[in-house]
Order: C-alpha cells, then structure tokens, then sequence
C-alpha cells in the first residue's frame, strides 16, 4: 500500500481547492456540526432542501487532508439529489470505506476516489465525517429540527 | 562520558526492524519507549523459572519471586529518591496512580470551602480526576496559565496560592507536549509558603525517563511515573508516596491480597504499601521496571540528559529553518527535554504523520491528552518528535525529508 493509494491527485485537488466550502447559506434549512474530539476534526455542513432535494449544501471546518477532500467531493456528488437518494448514496460510500465495493460507482463521483482509504483504517472516520454530517442534516430537517451537534467518539 | 547511541540501538530489537523498506526511526518514545533485551531476557526468567504468584507462596519459587518483586520496590526508591522503600506503590500506570490519589486523598479531604490548583499544561492524567472530584465535591478548581506558550506563570500561580484556599496542587514535572520542565520545586515551596497544609501531587511521566529526580529534595508528597516510558514494560506505574500519608489514607481498590483479616462484619488492611495493591500485581512487569533501571542506571542518568540536550539542540535547529514550521515550547534545551511539538502551515498533524511514516519515522500526531494547553495554543493537534538515548543525529534527516515531502505533497 503506497502513499499514492491514500492521497490520490483528485482528493489533493478537493483538498487545495474545495468544492462549495462556506461558512454560511442563504435561506439554510438545517447547520449540524461535527466533531472528533480525538483528533480535533470539526466541521460545519449546511443545507438548503428544495421540495424533496438538496438544494444547496456547503461545508466548513478544519481538519485532516481525507476529511476536508471527502467533504468537499461528497457536495459535489450530493446536490442536487432526492434526499432518499443521497442517504443511499452516504450508505454506499460507508459499506465502501469497510471494504465493500461501491454499487454507484458513478454517483460518487469523485468520492470513488476514497476507495484506498478503506486500507488505511486509522483514516476511515476521516473519510466519513463529511458523509455522516450530510445524512445527520437531512435526518435532522426531517425531524423538524435546524441544529444539530455531534461528536463522534470512535478514532 | 558521552554516550553512542549506535551501540546502545543494538540493545533494543524493535530498533533493528525495516518498515516500508527503510529503517525504522523512533522519534515517539514521550508516548512509549523501546524496551531493551535484558528487560525482555528478566521477564522471561520469571515466566521460564519462577512463574508463581507472588506474597503468599510458602514454596521456592514463589518465594523467590516475591524476593525479586520487593527487590524492585527498593530499586524503585532508590532510583527516584523516594522517602521511603514502603512509599513505593505498584499501579498499572500514571492514571491509576493519580486516580488513586484523587479517590483515597482528595475526595476524602477537600470540601466546598477548599481549591485545587492544577496547571494549564497537565496531561488529562494528571487533571480529569481531580476536575471529576470538583464536580462532585464543589470544592474550586484553579489553574497555572501557561505563558508565551511554553512556561508556567509562576507569579500568576502565586496569586493563585495567595488566599491560602488551595490545599492540594497536581502539576506535571515536565510538559509531554510542549517538552518543558517545570520548576516544581520552586512551585512546592511557594504553595507550602500560602498554606502550609497542602499537599501535592507531581505527575513524572516524563521526568522520571529522562532526568536524574529526587522526589524527597523536591518536597513532594505524592509522585507519578510509568515504566513503559523509561524503557520497562507496558502495565506498571508507580505511585511514591509519604508513608505517612498512606497510613492515614483508606484503600483505593479492595479486595484481594491488600487485607490482613476479613470477618464478614469487619475487615482490616494491610499495612502500605500493600494496602495499596488490591488483587495479583503486574508481576513480570515490575521485575522489567527493575531490568529497565539497572539499564538507565548503566548508562548513567546524567549523560542521558546531557545527551538529549545536545540532540534537542540540534533537532530544534534544523526544524527552525523550516518554512511555515512552528515549534510549540521553548527553544533553549536547558528549559525542556527532548518532546519536540510542531505545526506545519496549512498541513494538518495527521496527513504530516502519514507521510513520515512512510519515510520510517513514527512520530505522534494529535492533542496528546493534553487538550486545554492546546486550546491555549490556539491549535487543534501538533506533530511531536520525541528523543530517547537510543536516537542519534541521524534520525532527523528522515524527519526532515519526510517533512518536505509533505509540504510538497499538500502545497495548495
């Protein structure tokens, strides 16, 4: 396993030049707030739902090279999607980070690009802490809430 | 005399290994140490000659073993300069020994009317348990800020003593992030000086590895330290103790071997330190602590340090005239030990890590346990390098190389 496996070119290109990352969202329907106390990951994702789909998601935070870069690829792969969709879609790239192959490889789309993180296990929640905000956005606007804090506790 | 650390690597298997087809460089021994051969060949000697329990056994080996685990505890006082050889407990690590502390000392002593003074720097070890305690006590917690992100403010912690409120003081004998050595028992004296019944408690995880320590010309009351730190075995702490303390002080965990009578409506302890040591001890661990003493003390405590001194110099040099690089802790080596903190300008500590390891380097990344100093220091993690008498000049230019390789991997 080589360094060339975990920091592809286009997870460096999501890290040096992000997709939709912004500290704040026009008419948001839902901020939820992410963190790893166990390596000081934090990360901010809003959302704008249009009827039943993304209709606008931005994200901001600090953290590692993989969380920034699966983040900044996971908005790209997500707006725009039906909600039911994008859940589908965060589960696909989960069961992904725990070995399994990826059954939409295309709707990932640059999040493919993650496949070689499920071989460096101590990276995995890097990997997943933009997609587990995502699905906490929608689970929460769903619920009728517009906040929502979560720490993530595993390493 | 000065040491060579090349014929001290030939001691330490781990030391001979490759990873990634390139030689292993060990600049993380602040979290863990290497363990020398003749710490593995004097645990393997109980376990091949002498595997029995130990206090109770009326038969040879048995007995021989005991004689081999108090030996210890003497070789133990006399390493630290402890007050006395039945002030030395056997814990499994720093954080069973300050929980120990916290449970039969300051839970029992401090109430709403009292303060706690910890320090800004303290490793969560060396703090939760005793912030715990506050939270279920309501006795006030106070703490040393740290100054220009290295020091103790010590005239900021003679304020903090000046009401004559703090009867107990917990602080660090040196920083495991920031590498810096207090000076504890400056910090004693004057805590003594605002209430002279106080009592302190000195975290030495990162002492006792590196700097000759005399916990009784320090004045402290209770003094922490691990063996897997200073090239012992992983499982054994020690607490050092005044034993009058411990006399006046209830047990921490009940139970087996620390009991000399039980009836079942009345039970009576042992004398300290076995009062102390509830159940079957790390038996094979405390013997390697033993093998682990004789070994420094081989090598003579003094050179070490001057060793590590010169080495720190050298490290802090060269990874000053790195671009975007910052050092967090003090630049003079007469004011730290060898635990080298750094960030890394728009490179987080974590993809740092990444890349040295696969130029052989093992480093630690993150807040190693010490979150409030380094909230202090405005970061959420910091890349630390840490020296041991086995690491040479030749271990930094992996380091360095690992360090432009990143740089270049992550410029934006």
């Amino acid at each position: 396993m080589t360094l060339e496996d975990l920091y592809q070119e286009i997870i460096l290109d999501h890290y040096r030049s992000p997709k939709n990352r912004q500290g704040r969202l026009e008419d948001e329907d839902v901020h939820v707030h992410h963190s790893n106390p166990l390596c000081g990951d934090e990360m901010d994702l809003r959302i704008r739902v249009d009827g039943e789909q993304i209709g606008a998601i931005v994200f901001d935070g600090e953290g590692c090279s993989i969380s920034q870069a699966s983040a900044s690829a996971m908005t790209d792969a997500v707006s725009g999607r039906e909600l039911d969709d994008a859940l589908d879609l965060a589960e696909d790239f989960r069961l992904m980070m725990h070995g399994s192959d990826p059954r939409r490889p295309d709707d990932l789309g640059d999040g493919i690009a993650f496949q070689g993180v499920a071989k460096f296990p101590v990276r995995v929640k890097c990997a997943l802490l933009g997609w587990m905000a995502m699905k906490d956005a929608v689970e929460t606007y769903r619920s009728g809430d517009h906040e929502h804090t979560v720490t993530h506790e595993e390493l | 005399m000065s040491i060579d650390p090349q014929t001290i690597r030939k001691d330490f298997p781990t030391l001979q290994r490759e990873v990634h087809d390139t030689r292993l460089v060990y600049l993380d021994s602040a979290a863990s140490s290497q363990t020398p051969r003749s710490v593995l060949d004097a645990m393997n000697h109980y376990y091949e000659h002498l595997r029995s329990n130990v206090e109770r056994g009326v038969y040879e080996i048995s007995a021989r073993a005991t004689e081999l685990y108090e030996q210890a505890r003497t070789k133990v006082a006399g390493f630290v300069g402890a007050h006395a050889a039945e002030g030395v407990i056997f814990t499994k690590n720093v954080t069973e020994a300050c929980n120990l502390v916290a449970y039969s000392f300051v839970r029992r002593r401090l109430g709403p009317d009292d303060a706690l003074l910890v320090t800004e720097m303290e490793h969560h070890a060396n703090f939760v348990p005793f912030w715990h305690a506050s939270q279920d006590l309501g006795f006030e917690l106070r703490a040393v800020p740290v100054k220009d992100g290295t020091q103790l403010d010590l005239d900021a912690a003679r304020e903090l003593l000046a009401d004559g409120k703090v009867r107990f003081v917990a602080v660090s004998h040196a920083s495991n992030v920031l590498g810096t050595i207090n000076p504890v028992a400056e910090i004693i004296a004057m805590a003594r000086a605002a209430n002279p019944d106080v009592t302190v408690l000195v975290d030495g995880a990162q002492a006792v590895p590196h700097l000759q320590v005399d916990v009784a010309e320090l004045d402290a009351d209770f003094y922490g330290f691990t063996g897997h730190k200073m090239l012992g075995p992983t499982g054994v702490g020690v607490l050092v103790a005044r034993p009058e303390l411990l006399a006046d002080m209830p047990p921490f965990l009940t139970g087996g071997s620390m009991i000399r009578d039980v009836r079942l409506d009345a039970v009576t302890w042992e004398a300290p330190p076995h009062k102390f040591e509830a159940g079957t001890p790390p038996i094979a661990e405390v013997i390697g602590l033993d093998a682990a003493i004789d070994y420094l003390t081989d090598v003579g405590m003094d050179e070490i340090r001057a060793h590590e001194r010169e080495l720190s110099a050298v490290f802090l040099d060269a990874l000053a005239d790195v671009e975007g690089l910052t050092i967090h802790g003090p630049t003079d080596p007469e004011q730290r030990f060898g635990a080298i903190s750094f960030t890394l300008e728009g490179i987080h500590p974590h993809d740092v890590g990444q890349v040295l390891d696969r130029h052989g380097v093992c480093v630690r990344v993150g807040h190693h346990c010490a979150k409030p100093l380094l909230r202090t220091l405005g970061v959420n993690a910091t890349v630390r390098a840490s020296l041991y008498l086995y690491n040479d000049e030749d271990d930094l230019q992996p380091l360095l190389d690992g360090i432009e390789d990143a740089k270049e991997l992550f410029a934006r």
